[in-house]
């Protein structure tokens, strides 16, 4: 809030041409700009991303070439092209572990994605509308609860077969039940305020103050939310593949190739170590993004 | 005057915020006398909490503060977290705004009263509880010995209030600021709350900083009025002067825009032009300068230093003298 | 006075209010609003004053039906509003608007000051091209005082006086005939209320809005108001012409109330005599028997506890609702 609150003169040097707002977006993110932390978190993530979308592509090998001069793993070796070397059956580790990273972060941002739009629409009438409807949704959010993660999941699994996609709804499926608690608990709290009245007061309908004016007022912790839940996800996943539950070889994902790594640790702890420290870097930039995105969207504790 | 009980010296009060530092107060001096009331006029962000709230080490952690406020020959502002908290509570107390978030909701309003001087004046339970039922009744709450065993919640505004006037009174302080101490309290609540405070002063020559917007109030309370504007002391004067020949523009800007019960209802409200200051961009020279109607091009570049008025008191205006009854 | 625009008649409004209960909830009745009625002419404004508690933002929303009544009636130009459909109570809302109290809460924090002027008009007018919508919030804006230029700017960018404004134009704009006003100046500086005060009474002139003007400020609802209307606890105590009212309150409730307000002049401010009243507000869901007022009343009698006083003529257009208004 700079020269805007200004003195009476401030306002009428402007009176001529029509000035600019900064939303409160836009000082979020300026906020953000100013978190060390936060920015290095968010250039590694993206540089991640790119190196696992692109990277696959220039590489010699791809993820489920198995090199049959050396079916064995192998050290890092120049000649052979195997940058960071290969894995027990001769694949070469590191078009596998970009090839893994793209699986995690799309199974992490899709899966967050879809619980994203499940929980904020959920939370959101249920906090708004209230009574009946709030009752109901949130019964059906306890119940959901209380269905174990695993047994869930393996019920998916059995009834429509090994799918890809059904991992991201399974997963989106459990995820947006904490969406739905938050948004809900922050409607509930944006319900009472005076500006919600003054909407219902000039003839604003029950959708349209939803759409105009609780969702954009919960984006801030829903964003925040968001940033932490695609980290919990990849571990999610990560968890179901070790399980025998998630991506089928020879696709692979970071929490696959860690499984893989873990066996051979004795022999070549290197394809433990490569995936699992690209999934730990990962992991820790989207904390600190989270974190970095919650002091810049809640001013008040600066 | 007496000899001081506060005496303030070039206070300063900083803030650093995300958009730079910010002067919440800004080369402040002044003094308070033994027994006297001084009342403190002001709009938000004219720095007159800030001030007291500097005094007491009470700033956010983002504050920073210099200059001098001596008490007891002690610079409060270095004195230290352990010499505060000796003081404060016990010859310092401080009456909030707010009787809600001042009490602690989890404790019986008994207990945070006889915590105060088992902690201070070191006496027994016992005692504790017959003096602080004593100064609840003495503070009028209707029933006191069946309220002692209350949760504040449990308590009406009004009664909070008076157990936080009570609380700070308890230790026999030799200051109470009271910050906004009626704002939140209906009219009649108010009228009160104010009276026993009035006693307070009167028979236990307990010295008062009353901080307020309102001029009614300190028309009722205050021996002197210094008024605040854009974190300085615009003006500073007896009650009776500052009421009749006020000094300052803002001063009389402030009188006649207030809607008042004991005039003829106008038509019209006389107005202060404008918006309060920006603290993070005052205007150059005098702040109040953008909105005063008697504005010299003086006044833009020049800041005034506080000089005697024609009328008593000190003001912090190029004008010699203001023409009186014009606004 | 011209045949009323708005005519409320023994206007209740109860509140279902949890009182514990081990499996299932108990719930007793909490009497916001007990029976008011009033009529409301076009171009008057009728003053609501009370302490907090007494109902009167409740009554405002009751009025515009932003809360369920439980009893009674509210005819708009002879029909009743109670009786709407939403879809016919949503066309009413063109001619109804309201003004809260706090000026930043009031107004969404992710809009623009344009957007949400445009609000209703867009609610309402969805077939308005862009550009017209433009030039009628632009010339808003430019009535209540703010700078078209300020369109894009978003209400954290704004002072509280100018949030205000944002907030009187965006209920300006439909051009409706009624206007509630909660507490519009309460959260204000000193200095920007008179600002305010006037800009709603030139506004009232302009377009012969009617308006209720809800606060516990005596002094604003004086200066603004035609006619008074004094509650306590849901209740009408006094009604009348302002300066009936003001001269010659009939009501103890009414006269503590005006006793109580600070004057702004030390000498006015100390002399003056005033009603006691006790100090405890009873509580809402357990109002005493007969007159509601009688636990705090200084005339109170056993008439009072047995009898609920009716309102009775005490001159033309005063009504008073106590047994002991003659002494």
């Amino acid at each position: 809030m700079s020269a805007n609150l200004a003195s009476p003169h401030g306002a009428a040097l402007d009176a001529a041409a029509t000035t600019e707002g900064r939303s409160l977006w836009q000082d979020a993110w300026r906020r953000l700009m100013a978190n060390h932390a936060a920015v290095t978190g968010l250039v590694i993530l993206v540089l991640i991303a790119l190196v696992s979308v692109v990277g696959p592509y220039l590489l010699p090998w791809t993820y489920d070439e198995i090199d049959w001069r050396h079916v064995e793993a192998l050290p890092p070796d120049m000649a052979t092209r195997h940058y960071f070397g290969t894995d027990s059956l001769g694949r070469d580790l590191l078009a596998r572990t970009l090839f893994g990273g793209r699986i995690s972060l799309m199974v992490g941002i899709l899966a967050t994605t879809v619980a994203l739009f499940i929980g904020v629409t959920v939370g959101a009438i249920a906090g708004f509308v209230g009574g009946r409807t709030d009752q109901y949704l949130m019964r059906f959010v306890d119940l959901m609860y209380s269905v174990p993660l695993t047994f869930f999941v393996i019920i998916l699994m059995v009834v429509f077969g090994r799918n890809f996609i059904l991992m991201f709804l399974a997963i989106g499926a459990v995820e947006w039940l904490t969406m739905a608690r938050i948004v809900r608990g922050q409607t509930l709290t944006l319900r009472n305020k005076e500006f919600i009245e003054a909407a219902r007061a000039s003839g604003g309908s029950t959708t349209w103050i939803i759409i105009r004016h609780i969702v954009p007022n919960v984006l801030g912790v829903v964003m925040v939310y968001v940033t932490l839940t695609i980290p919990q996800v990849i571990l999610l996943e990560s968890f179901l593949s070790f399980l025998g539950l998630g991506i089928q070889e020879p696709m692979t994902s970071w929490g696959m190739l860690i499984n893989d790594g873990a066996a051979e640790l004795e022999v070549s702890p290197r394809t433990l170590i490569i995936p699992a420290a690209f999934m730990t870097v990962t992991l820790f930039c989207f904390n600190f993004l989270g974190d970095g995105l919650r002091d810049a969207l809640d001013p008040k504790d600066r | 005057m007496n000899a001081p009980v506060l005496d303030i010296k070039n206070l300063i009060v900083r803030f650093a915020t995300n958009d730079g530092e910010v002067a919440a107060v800004s080369d402040l001096s002044l003094s308070i006398g033994k027994g006297e009331c001084l009342g403190i006029v002001g709009e938000s962000g004219s720095g007159k909490s800030q001030t007291f709230l500097a005094v007491m080490g009470l700033l956010a952690r983002n504050g920073s503060v210099s200059g001098e406020a001596i008490y007891g020959g002690v610079n409060l502002l270095t004195a230290g977290e352990r010499a505060l908290n000796e003081l404060r509570g016990n010859a310092l107390t401080m009456v909030f705004q707010d009787p809600m978030t001042s009490l602690t909701p989890h404790m019986k309003v008994g207990r945070q009263l006889t915590e105060v001087l088992i902690r201070h004046r070191g006496v027994d339970k016992t005692t504790a509880r017959n003096e602080a039922v004593a100064m609840l009744k003495r503070v009028q709450i209707p029933e006191a010995e069946r309220r002692f065993d209350m949760y504040p919640h449990e308590l009406s505004g009004g009664l909070r209030q008076r157990v936080m006037v009570a609380m700070a009174l308890l230790c026999g302080p030799a200051l109470i600021i009271a910050d906004e101490p009626t704002t939140a309290l209906d009219v009649t609540v108010q009228a009160q709350i104010l009276d026993l405070i009035r006693r307070a002063k009167d028979e236990l020559d307990t010295a008062v900083v009353l901080i307020t917007h309102d001029l009614g109030v300190v028309a009722g309370l205050a021996d002197r009025v210094a008024v605040m504007y854009g974190g300085r002391l615009v003006e500073i004067g007896e009650v009776h002067q500052i009421f009749r020949a006020p000094q300052h523009p803002y001063t009389q800007g402030l009188l006649a825009c207030t809607p008042r019960l004991d005039d003829p209802a106008t038509a019209t409200l006389v107005t202060i032009p404008g918006q309060p200051p920006n603290l993070q961009n005052l205007p150059s020279g005098c702040s109040y300068h953008p909105r005063c109607p008697y504005v010299m091009d003086r006044c833009r570049v020049e800041r005034p230093v506080l000089t005697p008025g024609v009328s008593g008191g000190l003001k912090a205006c190029h004008l010699d003298a203001l023409v009186q009854g014009a606004a | 006075m011209s045949a009323p625009l708005l005519a409320v008649r023994d206007l209740k409004v109860h509140f279902q209010v949890r009182s514990g209960g081990l499996l299932f909830a108990d719930y007793v009745p909490l009497k916001a609003v007990d029976g008011v009625s009033f009529d409301l002419a076009a171009g008057e404004t009728l003053g609501i004053v009370g302490e907090s508690g007494c109902g009167k933002s409740t009554l405002g929303r009751a009025v515009l039906q932003l809360l369920p009544v439980t009893a009674g009636s509210v005819a708009w130009l002879g029909g009743d509003l109670t009786a709407l459909d939403k879809k016919e109570l949503k066309a009413r809302r063109q001619d109804m608007q309201i003004i809260f109290q706090d000026p930043l809460a009031s107004l969404d924090p992710r809009m623009t000051a344009g957007d949400i002027i445009a609000e209703p008009v867009r609610n309402f007018h969805s077939g308005m091209s862009g550009a017209a919508i433009k030039a009628g919030v632009q010339e808003m804006m430019a009535q209540v005082g703010l700078l078209p230029g300020m369109v894009n700017r978003y209400p954290h960018e704004f002072s509280g006086g100018q949030c205000q404004r944002i907030g009187i134009a965006r209920a300006m704009i439909l051009g409706p005939k009624l206007v509630v006003c909660d507490e519009p100046v309460s959260a204000l500086d000193v200095s920007i209320r008179a600002q305010v005060i006037n800009l709603l009474m030139d506004l009232q002139q302009a377009y012969g809005l009617a308006m209720l003007f809800i606060s516990h400020d005596l002094s604003v609802v004086r200066h603004i108001s035609h006619r008074v209307m004094v509650l306590y606890l849901g209740r009408v105590m006094e009604i009348a012409d302002r300066d009936a009212l003001f001269k010659a309150a009939r009501h103890p409730y009414t006269q503590a109330l005006m006793t109580a307000v600070p004057i702004p002049d030390p000498d006015k401010e100390r002399a003056k005599p005033r009603v006691a009243v006790g100090v405890d507000l009873p509580s809402p869901l357990n109002p005493p028997s007969g007159c509601v007022f009688r636990t705090r009343c200084p005339k109170a009698t056993q008439v009072c506890a047995d009898v609920v006083p009716p309102l009775e003529s005490a001159g033309p257009g005063h009504e008073v609702a106590c047994h002991h208004w003659r002494d």
